[in-house]
């Protein structure tokens, strides 16, 4: 406890005589810049650019939507153009937006510098990564462009519906196109993401010091390069069948269908914990940060990421337990027991903010409504879990409510993230008072939107229905669920509107939330390569060290040394 | 490297054991080699750094006692500005189109392709912008 | 079930006209008094956390803790046990839902793009209709009823609410289910695995009837005229019904 730590040291770039790291390199400008970059904070900010204007896509559908199901004969648009629209709408915030914004975007700007490294391990594939998920989401949006129009087959494109007999055109072909590129985009991301955190640390960070952000995108990378493969040949052959003339998952000519659910799930399943980890990772900073604690249960964290990891690649058939041809046993007590590692995590993230010190800034209200939210959709996961319980559940609205609990979680925790590190990245912190405001409007938005979809699905109402004129009372309900889409739409507006009010407006310094990270230690934004200088890293939580060297985390059971500053004797 | 080592042989150790209970008790096929695949997976890079872990020098970064200093050198080349990756990128877009309008589309494609690859090559050996 | 002997919330569910969807309905409510005590432990905790430790001054920092083993396991293996808890209660469902008993009444269940066929082996009654059609299956109260379930296109789901149940019409597979009806009604069904255009449109009913109602209807409907009828209403592929090359019990894979 009364080690003194050294000072920072001076890092050299490699390419600079000097002892100082330049702070802007000769290079390409404007658009050439962009175009060959390999820095993984401008590559990264693309990604996370680029995702947030596919959530403004998927939005748009959505509230299509609901406008459709405003009225249970509803003609806004075709039975055709309906089926196209979920399509697209689950297709682009899932495939689009959540996963690139996760761990092609904030991951590939914070990592890096969380651990102390001076880029990726790969930064050319970086860009690659980039460029195959730009041109992956073009492709896929490009159906809206063709005669048959875009996919319309649901984002999970069950065979025999996906095949060339029931869905010909374009469309589709442009679907499995575009999935191939983000696939492979996906996939590099996880080699590289695997590779900087394995090589790439600084001297002193070792594996146990890592943030736990950069440990759940550790293990969302490792899912990664465990699933994105299946599905990509899982696409590949449904690509076969719809133009080779194979039969792979037809029944004439000796195929099975549901081995395409097989496929698709075993990918689908981990993908969902890919989705989440990274915002877990970032909910996990923030409440340690705004908590002016350390993480609770550091150890724990990530013994129970990597016990949601490991039991992922073991659920996947719990979104195939009304086929009837699966081992209903082995899935339902799998799918149970991941409830048992995010309750841990759930449990450690009050147990940070237990007789903490909370400051309530935006980044840490959405912290919160992310909790909450999560909760609510985990436990509705849990009935899922349970065959029976999912039998009269399954393609109703109690899933879409499910997984939209879920996801708005994500949203939420992504919002946080932004918050939180948007001042390293820009420079620049965004307004308080619209932050809240726009705080209030998703937390709310999100529960009016879920809750009226959950009675919705009790109440027999299936999913993926563009009229449901035999049961026209449930129009009060869906229309009670629309409200909380517009107040989503507006709070997503409202982030915008908050971009613009605060571009270059309030300075933000090197660690405006006195956070704990090495990320936290340079500048705002970095410099090229990351650190003018290294402190010297003795915990998981070398900025605060750094700042607070009379602050040191306690273990359990330890007492506070006595100090001159008014201070309770705490125990923990 | 020992906990990178665990971490992956860890992993692949759990899926071993799943998958010889869904193998016993489900007797499906499909999920069953999936889960094995993934249990290769894992003990493919996992039993490489398990080898390295026990010959190689300790590293700074799991010296838990490490000072910046030590880390001092070439951390390893970072390749600056680059036209290949975005060259690659779009030759891999017009491969993929060539599956939705034709294969036309993979003349350009493969053409591209094969010149980012050598020209990311050739920049790799030459040492590239910084 | 304990359970009964108090008044227990609905949670959004209902005991349906079935035995199973009774049990169904019991297991529902149980892991929901499982999701309310939980949840709500769980968010008072958060909500004390967050008005009783809202920070004093911008400079407080507060005691560094930052693990407690016991805490932590307490943690981890309660969980772990009301996870075996809810598995438990649902294998006994479950074993229920799955069963199939010898019965005499069997029900053909064919679904098509967009619309359902209902045979009835050994007579030659058959019910065919399409989309808002609403074709209607036939079965006697209180009786076993066995479903043999398949598809001669894409995946459909066959779905009646008030059965508290759903079932994957799958191509190439026969799905067999028992149903035991409790009530007399018509029971509205639709299609719910998206199948293309008018899955939206997908509809039937089920009719439980009493036995003595149920063997006039079979005998007035097995004439030559009403299943010539019944056969000039089926739709594309419905000529031939395939034969499943592969038939499966819903009792898991043994």
């Amino acid at each position: 406890m009364t080690d003194v730590l050294e000072p920072p040291v001076q890092v050299h770039d490699e390419h600079d005589g000097g002892a100082h790291a330049h702070d802007e390199h000769h290079g390409p400008t404007g658009i050439l810049k962009w175009l060959t970059t390999t820095d993984h904070k401008i590559i990264g900010l693309s990604y996370t650019i680029t995702s947030v204007i596919m959530l403004v896509i998927g939005g748009v559908f959505a509230e299509l939507i609901r406008a459709q199901l405003s009225t249970p004969t509803g003609t806004l648009v075709s039975l055709a153009q309906f089926n196209e629209l979920f399509t697209m709408h689950g297709s682009v915030m899932i495939y689009l937006f959540a996963g690139p914004f996760a761990f092609g975007g904030l991951a590939n700007i914070i990592v890096p510098i969380q651990i102390g490294a001076p880029d990726m391990a790969f930064p050319r594939l970086n860009a690659l990564s980039y460029w195959l998920y730009l041109t992956g989401a073009i492709t896929m949006l490009a159906g809206f462009f063709t005669a048959g129009g875009a996919a319309n087959f649901g984002w999970v494109a069950y065979a025999p519906l996906s095949n060339s007999l029931n869905s010909p055109g374009a469309g589709a072909d442009l679907w499995i196109g575009g999935l191939l590129l983000t696939g492979f985009s996906a996939i590099f991301t996880g080699v590289n993401l695997t590779a900087t955190i394995f090589y790439l640390r600084a001297p002193g960070m070792t594996m146990f010091r890592m943030p736990i952000f950069t440990w759940n995108m550790l293990v969302t990378a490792i899912l990664i390069l465990l699933a994105f493969p299946v599905l990509t040949a899982g696409l590949i052959m449904l690509y076969c069948d719809r133009h080779f003339g194979t039969h792979i998952y037809s029944v004439a000519g000796g195929g099975v269908p549901v081995l395409w659910q097989h496929i698709f799930w075993f990918w689908g399943h981990p993908e969902v914990y890919i989705l989440a980890l990274p915002f877990f990772g970032m909910a996990t900073e923030i409440f340690a940060v705004f908590s002016r604690k350390p993480v609770f249960g550091y150890k724990g964290m990530i013994f129970a990421t990597l016990s949601i990891a490991a039991l992922s690649l073991g659920v996947w058939a719990h979104h195939m337990f009304t086929t009837g041809v699966v081992l209903l046993p082995f899935f339902s007590i799998m799918s149970l027991l991941i409830a048992v590692p995010t309750g841990i995590k759930i449990f450690n993230w009050i147990g940070t903010m237990w007789r903490g010190e909370i400051w309530f800034s935006t980044a840490m209200l959405m912290a919160i409504g992310f909790l909450v939210t999560f909760l609510i959709g985990g436990l509705t996961g849990i009935y899922l879990a349970s065959p029976p319980l999912d039998f009269f559940t399954h393609d109703t609205y109690f899933v879409v409510a499910h997984f939209h609990s879920v996801v708005m979680a994500l949203v939420l925790a992504g919002m946080a993230g932004l918050y939180y590190w948007g001042p390293k990245i820009t420079g620049y912190i965004l307004n308080e008072r619209i932050g809240k405001i726009q705080f209030w409007l998703l937390f709310i938005g999100s529960q009016v939107f879920t809750f009226p979809l959950y009675i919705l699905g009790l109440e027999g109402m299936p999913r993926r229905i563009a009229v449901y004129t035999h049961d026209p009372q449930w129009k009060m309900l869906n229309d009670v669920s629309s409200i909380g889409a517009i107040l989503i739409g507006i709070s997503t507006l409202l982030f915008v509107v908050n971009v613009v009010v605060s571009w270059k407006r309030y300075p933000a310094g090197d660690n405006p939330w006195d956070a704990q990270t090495l990320e936290w230690f340079t500048t705002s934004p970095p410099p090229h390569h990351n650190f003018y200088r290294l402190p010297q890293i003795r915990s998981e939580r070398p900025t605060w060290d750094y700042n607070h060297p009379d602050h040191r985390s306690l273990a359990h059971g330890q007492h506070e040394e006595p100090h001159e500053h008014d201070r309770e004797e705490v125990g923990v | 490297m020992r906990v990178e080592a665990k971490i992956l042989i860890g992993l692949g150790v759990f899926f071993g054991a799943m998958v010889a209970v869904y193998w016993n008790w489900g007797h499906e096929n499909a999920g069953s080699v999936m889960m094995f695949a993934g249990m290769l997976l894992c003990f493919l890079p996992g039993s490489y750094y398990y080898w390295w872990s026990r010959r190689m020098k300790a590293r700074p970064e799991d010296n838990p006692n490490a000072t910046q200093a030590e880390g001092a050198g070439v951390v390893g080349s970072f390749p600056g500005t680059s036209i290949w990756p975005f060259t690659l990128g779009m030759a891999a877009f017009l491969v993929v189109l060539s599956l939705v309008f034709g294969i036309w589309l993979l003349v350009p494609g493969i053409f591209l392709a094969v010149w980012a690859v050598l020209g990311g090559a050739a920049e790799g050996r030459r040492g590239g912008h910084v | 079930m304990a359970l009964s002997g108090c008044t227990v919330p609905n949670f959004g569910a209902k005991p349906g006209a079935t035995t199973t969807s009774k049990s169904v309905f019991h297991l529902w409510q149980g892991f929901s008094v499982g999701a309310v005590v939980i949840g709500g432990f769980v968010c008072l905790l958060l909500l004390y956390a967050v008005l009783r430790y809202r920070r004093k001054s911008p400079d407080a920092i507060p005691a560094q803790s930052q693990y407690h083993l016991p805490l932590e396991l307490i943690y981890t293996v309660v969980p772990i046990l009301v996870v075996f808890g809810l598995f438990a209660a649902t294998l006994v469902v479950e074993n229920k839902e799955v069963a199939n008993p010898k019965t005499s009444v069997v029900v053909d269940v064919n679904a098509f793009q967009w619309g359902w066929k209902f045979s009835y082996p050994g007579t030659s009654t058959v019910v065919v209709g399409q989309t808002t059609a609403s074709p209607v299956m036939v079965i006697p109260v209180n009786t076993n009823v066995h479903i043999n379930l398949t598809s001669t296109d894409v995946i459909h789901g066959f779905y009646v609410k008030a059965f508290n149940f759903s079932r994957y019409a799958l191509p190439g597979v026969l799905n067999q289910f028992t149903l035991r009806a409790t009530s007399t009604g018509t029971y509205f069904g639709q299609c719910t695995q998206l199948c293309g255009l008018y899955h939206a449109l997908m509809w039937f009913r089920v009719k439980v009837v009493t036995p003595d109602q149920y063997s006039a209807w079979l005998a007035a409907n097995s004439s030559s005229a009403a299943s010539a009828a019944a056969a000039r209403a089926a739709t594309k592929g419905q000529t031939t019904p395939r034969v499943p090359t592969r038939q499966t019990s819903s009792h898991g894979d043994k």
